[in-house]
Formats: C-alpha cells, structure tokens, sequence
C-alpha cells in the first residue's frame, strides 16, 4: 500500500500541571503519513510544537509496541481509539481520513488525577496490586519448580489469558462508572486460578477489592463498556469470576 | 441490587398471572382473587417482602448511581459511549426512577384504595326474575346470603335515621342495625376500580397511555438487568450465557407487553358490565 499523507485537525487537552485547569486546544498538522503510529504522529506534533518554541504535549508511552500499558489517550470518544484490541501505539493514522479533526483526551477518572496534559497517575493500580496480587513461594532452599505441579489445560489457558492484562486503564477510562472491576477481575482471576494462588486466594480478593474501592474508582454495573475497549480482550468472565470469589471470601 | 433486582422479577411474574385474570372480565373471579392476595398470611408475608425489596433497590440503585457519578468528577468533551455499551444500561438509573415514580402512583391508584379508602365500593349483583324487576344485592363471604342494596346504609348513624336493616362497619362488614351483629363480609369490588380508572371519561386515555410508556420503560429496565444481576452474582459461564441473555430479552419484552395489554383492554375493548 502506498504512504499517503493527510492533513488533520487535533483538540487536545492541555493541562499544566495537576493544580491548573486545563482546556482543549486545537492545532492542525500537516502531512502526516498514513503508515505513523499514534504516537509518532504525536512526535510530529511536538516537533511542530517546539519548533514554534511552545511546550510539547505531554502523553505517556514506552514499549510502543503494544505490551507495556504505558500509552493511554481517549481519542475520539474512545479509549485507544477507534480501533478494538490495540492499545494507542499500535493505533495508525491510516484510520483517519484527511481534513478529521481528532479529539485527545486524558484517562478520566477521580483514581487517575491528570499530573500534565494527556498523562495521568495510574499508581492506585500498583497499590492494588500490591494489597493482595502476589503468591507465596518457598524460599528456604528447597523452592519448588512450578511447572513441577500439574495445572489442567482449562485453568491454565484462562489464567494465561487473565495475565496478558498491561494495566492500561482502559477500563476504567470507557467505563460510565470509572470502575475498575475488569483489571481487578484479571488480577485476582490470573491467580485464583492456578494452585499456587490458592493460599492467599481468601484474603486476596478482600484486600484488593477493599483497596479498589479506597482510590475512588466506581462501581460495576456490568454495561460491558470495558470488556470491548480492552486491548487484550480481557473478558467479563473474569469480573464473575471476582464477584463469586469476593462472596466466598465474604462468607467464609 | 441483583438479589432484589431477580426477587422483583419473580414478583412481577407472580404480579401478571393476577392481573392477567382481568382478561376472564368476571368480576367476581377478579375479587375474589384480590381478597385472597390481601387476606393470605404467607402473601401479606410475601408482599411485605416486595415492600422492602423495592426500597432497598431503590435505595442502593441510588446510592450507586450516586457514587459512580462521582468517580469521574471531570468528563469527557467528546465520549463515543455508544461504541462500547447499550443506552439501557447506561441508564438504568434514569429508568428505575421512573419506574419508581410509576409504582408509586400505581399503588396509590390501587394498593391504597384497596387498603385504606372508605369509599371502595363493595361488589354488588342485579338478580333478574321472571315476578319481579331488577334487584340489586351485595355478594358477601358468607355462600348462599345476599344482602338487598336498598337495605343497607353507610352507617350507623344513617342506618337508624332511615331504618335500614344494615349498615357498613370497617368497609366491608354488613351489620345488623338492630343488634349490631356483623351478618357478613361483602367482597371489595377492585374489578369495578380499575375499570372505572382506565375508563376515567376525563383522564382514563392519559392513564393508559402513562401506564403503557412506563411498561416500556420497565422493558428496557430488564433488558439490561435481568443478565446483569446474574454476572453481578458471578454467574457467567460460555455455556449458559447465551441462554440467560436470551430469556432475559424475551422476558423484558414478553412481561412488560402482558402488563401493558390490560389497560389497553380495559380501556378500548372491554365492555362495562
Ligand atoms: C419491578 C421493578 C424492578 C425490577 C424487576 C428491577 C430489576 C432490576 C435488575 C434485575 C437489576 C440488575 C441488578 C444487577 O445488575 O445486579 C436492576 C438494576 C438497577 N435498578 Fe432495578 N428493578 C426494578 C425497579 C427499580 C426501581 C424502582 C429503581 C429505582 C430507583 C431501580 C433502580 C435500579 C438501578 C439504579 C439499577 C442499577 C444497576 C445498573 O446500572 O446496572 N430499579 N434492577
Ligand atoms: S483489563 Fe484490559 S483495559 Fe483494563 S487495564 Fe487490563 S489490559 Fe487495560
Ligand atoms: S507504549 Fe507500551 S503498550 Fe503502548
């Protein structure tokens, strides 16, 4: 397919600093090759941006090739952008037409406070993580291999798919309730699963669970917004499988 | 919210197969139905139930709703929400207030009519012989006593000054003026109250069509919620999925249209008997 090059529209939304109010502003890019990333695309802006001796947009990114979960960005309506199961910088320009005007927005969230323009914090994740996603290992000199303990192939599978979450927030970004159940599903599902997650299975969905509901994040009411925006197809499955864990755990 | 949410559905189950009886148009069968619902020991226990489900679902749903919307206090200048989700279930608050606003004003048209007005009137019948014109007579509980309507006053009070034999005690009992001895119970003529509402000359049309729109309105309620109250419960399974979305879609459809055909019946179609 031959490079074309379009001209855009972009509204960005700049923000200062997480103090300052920010709006959108608009600026328009010239000749941008259908073959970019998002993200390069970005880069053109920036250059343009700083060659006019204005501030940069600022917008996370790392891997750029799709397993990070660094990149974020709403564009157009979406988190990650029009296209399904890809994250922002597996996103081309050769989705947009010439003459679009494309809306970038932040992740919204009351958990993800905006700390510059396009980039949030999305520490209450770790936090998350660190209240329960973990397994106890044997570390006294006899630790045992884990592929020494058989797994069925179903659990595995699930499990594996549970663990191919990158902790983007893309959830939590299209969710109408700023919820976090799809992430948390697959953090506690990843392990729930598997025999080595069974010993802090009881306490681990309570503690993530409680510590979800700390950072701010809303509550699920299964409209399945997060399941279609997510860049690894992280299924609803797993949202059922923390509720039933979260009532066992509860009641027992 | 999806335990209630489900006991509701079981209720609105049990709701219809009641109302659904309308459709006999004997208003005897209807009556004595509605005394069995009111005067049933495990259906007063089952309705105070339906009572409290109903306000902790309300409750929670608001409250929810309350609180999601806080989860994102700045919002999005431009959200494509319809690329993602289905507008029911973006909505549900919205729709359960509704829904609310009609359970309200259906039970103070009925439930509280029923319960608390002393101008529900008693069920009455005209027997017809070959000696004599019309007559009409109150039907009671009691199988075999009929009690003449010319005989019987709304009090006490009136009773003696117009030497009637009867007079009404506590709504629906028929008592001897005389002794006052309680002869028997008359039956609530419910069947004659809806008719009357649906049949309003003035507003019967604007109930109907309110009640058809709030079935709608309960329709979209369900098609989101039936499904969801059982992923909410962990209840999600490739096996079963398709089939409990499915029955949910039939069953917000097919329940919300049964609710809506009564109204619609009384009002266009059914005959005043
Ligand atoms: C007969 C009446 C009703 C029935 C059968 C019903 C049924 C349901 C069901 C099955 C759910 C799903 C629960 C879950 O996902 O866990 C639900 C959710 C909900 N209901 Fe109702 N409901 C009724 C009346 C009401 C009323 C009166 C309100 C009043 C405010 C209300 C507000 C809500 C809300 C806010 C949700 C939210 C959950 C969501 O967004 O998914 N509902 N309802
Ligand atoms: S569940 Fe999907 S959308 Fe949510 S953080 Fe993980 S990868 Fe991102
Ligand atoms: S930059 Fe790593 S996933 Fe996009």
């Amino acid at each position: 397919m031959a490079t074309k090059y379009i001209n855009i529209n972009l509204k960005v939304w700049r923000q200062k600093d997480a103090k300052s109010k920010g709006q959108m502003e608009t600026y328009k890019l010239n000749q941008v090759s259908t073959d970019s990333s998002f993200l390069e695309m970005l880069d053109q802006l920036n250059e343009q941006l700083i060659n006019e001796r204005k501030e940069p947009v600022a917008f996370d990114h790392d891997c750029r090739e799709g397993i990070c979960g660094m990149c974020s960005l709403y564009i157009n309506g979406r988190a990650h952008g029009p296209d399904t199961l890809i994250t922002t910088c597996q996103l081309h320009m050769r989705t947009f037409k010439d003459g679009e005007t494309i809306y970038i927005e932040p992740w919204r969230s009351k958990a993800f406070p905006v700390i510059k323009d396009l980039v949030v914090d999305r520490s209450a994740f770790d936090r998350i993580q660190q209240a329960g996603g973990f397994v106890s290992v044997n570390t006294s000199g006899n630790t045992i291999d884990a592929n020494a303990t058989p797994i069925n192939k179903h659990d595995a599978d699930r499990s594996f798919e549970a663990a191919a979450c990158i902790g983007c927030g893309a959830c939590v970004a299209s969710c109408k309730n700023g919820s976090a159940m799809l992430f948390v599903g697959a953090k506690v599902s990843q392990y729930a699963l598997l025999p080595q997650g069974k010993i802090e299975a009881h306490d681990r969905v309570l503690a993530m669970v409680r510590q979800m509901d700390e950072e701010g994040f809303g509550n699920c009411t299964n409209t399945g917004a997060c399941e279609i925006e997510c860049p690894k197809g992280i299924s609803l499955e797993n949202i059922a499988r923390m509720n039933r864990e979260y009532l066992k755990a509860s009641f027992s | 919210m999806a335990l209630t949410g489900l006991f509701l559905c079981l209720f609105l189950v049990g709701h219809l197969i009641g109302n659904l009886q309308i459709l006999y148009a004997d208003p005897h069968q209807f009556n004595t139905y509605a005394l069995f619902m009111t005067s049933n020991p495990a259906i007063k226990a089952l309705s105070y139930l339906t009572y409290l489900s109903i306000l902790f679902h309300a409750f929670d749903g608001a409250l929810l709703t309350y609180r999601n919307v806080k989860a994102r206090p700045v919002g999005y200048v431009k959200n494509n929400a319809s690329a993602n989700s289905k507008i029911s279930s973006r909505n549900m608050g919205i729709l359960g207030t509704v829904i609310l606003i009609f359970i309200v004003t259906h039970m103070m048209s009925f439930w509280a009519v029923m319960h608390f007005d002393n101008k529900m009137p008693l069920e009455k019948i005209s027997v017809k012989s070959q000696m004599a014109p019309a007559k009409d007579y109150y039907l009671t509980q009691s199988p075999g006593e009929y009690i003449p309507v010319d005989q019987v006053a709304a009090d006490k009070k009136e009773a003696e000054a117009s030497r009637k034999a009867f007079y009404i005690k506590d709504r629906t009992e028929f008592i001897f003026t005389g002794a006052d001895v309680k002869k028997a119970d008359g039956y609530k003529d419910l069947f004659k109250v809806t008719v009357a509402f649906f049949k309003d000359p003035k507003y019967g049309l604007v109930y109907t069509i309110l009640y058809v729109i709030s079935m709608l309105v309960l329709g979209f309620h369900l098609y989101h919620g039936f499904a969801s109250a059982f992923q909410s419960l962990g209840l999600n399974h490739p096996k079963y999925n398709a089939a409990i979305k499915a029955f949910g879609i039939g069953f917000s459809i097919v329940v919300p249209f049964l609710f809506a055909v009564l109204p619609v019946y009384i009002h266009f179609f059914l005959k005043t008997i």
